[in-house]
């Protein structure tokens, strides 16, 4: 198969990204500022570990090991996520802003993979954007109702997006297989992705109020498509696997 | 998962039963003798009401605080199949509660109001979730035994008099035997797998089989007869009743797994189709329901911590013009 490289590191980067923002979106089941937000939370959590799941089959299906192998017995060295999603959730105001940035970056970039020329993607992409409609449509929902209802409540937004715009670029950081996938029809380049999603992201925000910052270069949040992560990545995988590894063989 | 008025608090709050409108009373008590259901805009006595929302309240505390304990493995759960199934059955808990509310507060209490009273101590919650949750087996515990029991507890009071509380256990109910399968599921594959994950179980076991004896409350002999909430259809069984339908319906699994439950007088007397067992410690139940269990004090700090960080959120959310609860009668 030609581009299986290429098309593995995207697979990975895919996966990766949607089961660790599962995973943090998972924890805020038990602590949302209104019960309507666990549930949300739980719900998008859901999904999100459930289209990880999905890509790492369509990885064993080229030759990797099986799911859960690979999601509950690598090292943080091989994950390929971006360093935005490694990130604790920290306040509501936080969590909020990086779903409604993660989740336009990924409704953009599966939307272009309706159109992807490797099939099973396609496939996949058309599955998934039925329901991550609903995840934009509530960070939306959200993000304007908080900005707009107080004072207190635009300005924790504004803070967050001040502090979570420079990362969520983390999502776009160029590969080194960026130009192959476009040229093989698998998936648009980074810098485009990045600009449709910038161009979805900016009236909404005008609309809430909320403007962008600027962004220092080279962006300090890089790396994580290399394998560079934050501690907080390895806190994590410690934690999802503190079951597992008691007994790694055992069926649970 | 949870839904009993295990302990009847008498109290002289409010409108007495021999003050109220003895033709309307007949009217009421002979609806809900016919079978009729209790709906939000119907004259109610005033004791039914504060029963129902003690009760429904209690219920949706215990909904809220029960997905605490399970939660906190959601992170750390084995593998895409369990950690998808537990974050749905959490997930699950949580909406119960929201449904939950939202029934109470047809009776004329706010959310907000009742969230207050458990944050203050005045509500209670199930005693079961003052206790930890060690090991990933004590999930699979809860999950399987502690989701059982509930469902004991929940099919009856469907079939009680308030329409809203029936209607919300009927789907509570649905859902809560999905998460019993998961639970059993779960244990069977613990009980059929390594020594290590075998005695994993058996420890989960020990440990929660004094919360389970304790689900349904203490034994009839010992509580407050509740016959007025009887005959209301507030309750509907009595403790012991479900206590016993309860080791009727899992005492045989529970060996069949291989597991030792840890009471050795547990058997059915031939002759009168009775469970007999250790009676398990009352005092510790009255201890721990009043607030000097293994984790009240985290439970309701963690529950306590949602909200004060939470509430810039509600405030920005609320629409001052906007009656959010209006009670119909």
């Amino acid at each position: 198969m030609q581009n299986l490289e290429a098309l593995k590191n995207l697979l990975y980067r895919l996966a990766d990204d949607f089961l660790i923002m599962g995973h943090r979106d998972s924890e805020w089941i038990g602590l949302g500022p209104i019960l309507e937000e666990d549930i949300a939370f739980a719900s998008m959590a859901q999904d999100k570990v459930g289209y990880s799941l999905s890509f790492y089959t369509l990885l064993h299906e080229l030759g990797e090991a099986d799911p859960d192998t690979i999601a509950f017995k690598r090292e943080a060295i091989h994950f390929k996520c971006a360093q935005f999603v490694e990130m604790p959730i920290q306040d509501y105001a936080f969590s909020l802003i990086r779903h409604f940035f993660f989740d336009y970056a990924a409704d953009t970039r599966i939307q272009a993979l309706k159109n992807s020329s490797y099939d099973k993607l396609r496939d996949l992409a058309n599955k998934i954007s039925r329901e991550l409609k609903y995840h934009c449509m509530h960070a939306k929902t959200m993000v304007t109702q908080i900005a707009k209802g107080n004072e207190d409540g635009n300005s924790r937004l504004q803070e967050a997006v001040n502090t979570a715009f420079p990362m969520a670029l983390s999502l776009f950081e160029p590969t080194e297989f960026c130009e192959e996938l476009a040229q093989a029809g698998i998936c648009p380049t980074e810098a485009s992705l990045q600009k449709e999603w910038l161009q979805r992201i900016t009236p909404l925000l005008i609309e809430a109020s909320l403007s962008l910052p600027q962004v220092p270069e080279p962006n300090p949040y890089y790396g994580g498509r290399k394998g560079y992560h934050t501690d907080y990545l390895d806190e994590l995988i410690q934690e999802m696997t503190a079951v597992i590894r008691l007994e790694p063989e055992a069926v649970w | 998962m949870y839904g009993n008025l295990t302990i009847i608090e008498i109290d002289n709050f409010g409108k007495k039963i021999e003050e109220e409108d003895p033709i309307k009373l007949a009217e009421f008590e002979a609806r809900i003798a016919r079978g009729e259901k209790i709906e939000p805009q119907d004259w109610m006595p005033f004791e039914y009401r504060k029963q129902l929302i003690r009760m429904i309240e209690q219920h949706a505390h215990s909904e809220i605080i029960g997905a605490l304990p399970e939660g906190t493995w959601i992170t750390r759960a084995p593998g895409f199949k369990r950690k998808l199934a537990l974050m749905a059955k959490v997930q699950d808990e949580v909406g119960h509660a929201q449904l939950l509310y939202a029934a109470a507060e047809t009776l004329g209490k706010s959310r907000e109001e009742m969230i207050q009273d458990l944050l203050n101590g005045k509500s209670k919650y199930s005693n079961v979730f003052n206790y930890p949750a060690v090991t990933w087996a004590d999930t699979a515990i809860i999950a399987w035994l502690i989701d059982a029991g509930a469902i004991i507890n929940q099919v009856t009071n469907s079939k009680g008099s308030y329409g809203p509380y029936c209607r919300a256990l009927e789907r509570i109910c649905a859902e809560e035997s999905f998460h019993l399968r998961y639970g059993y599921d779960t244990c069977v594959h613990l009980a059929t797998g390594t020594p290590s994950q075998r005695k994993m179980l058996q420890d989960a076991l020990n440990r929660w089989w004094t919360p389970i004896m304790h689900f349904h409350g203490p034994p009839d002999k010992i509580s407050v007869h509740g016959e007025k909430l009887m005959k209301w259809k507030v309750k509907l069984a009595s403790n012991d009743e479900m206590r016993q339908q309860f080791l009727d319906m899992y005492v045989p699994k529970i060996w069949e797994l291989g597991l030792e439950i840890p009471d050795p007088n547990l058997h059915k007397n031939p002759e009168t189709g009775k469970w007999e067992y250790t009676e398990p410690d009352w005092n510790e139940f009255m201890r721990v329901i009043n607030g000097d269990g293994p984790c009240n004090k985290e439970r309701l700090a963690v529950r306590r911590y949602a909200e004060e960080k939470g509430r810039w959120v509600r405030m920005a959310l609320l629409r001052k013009e906007e009656k959010y609860v209006v009670p119909l009668a």
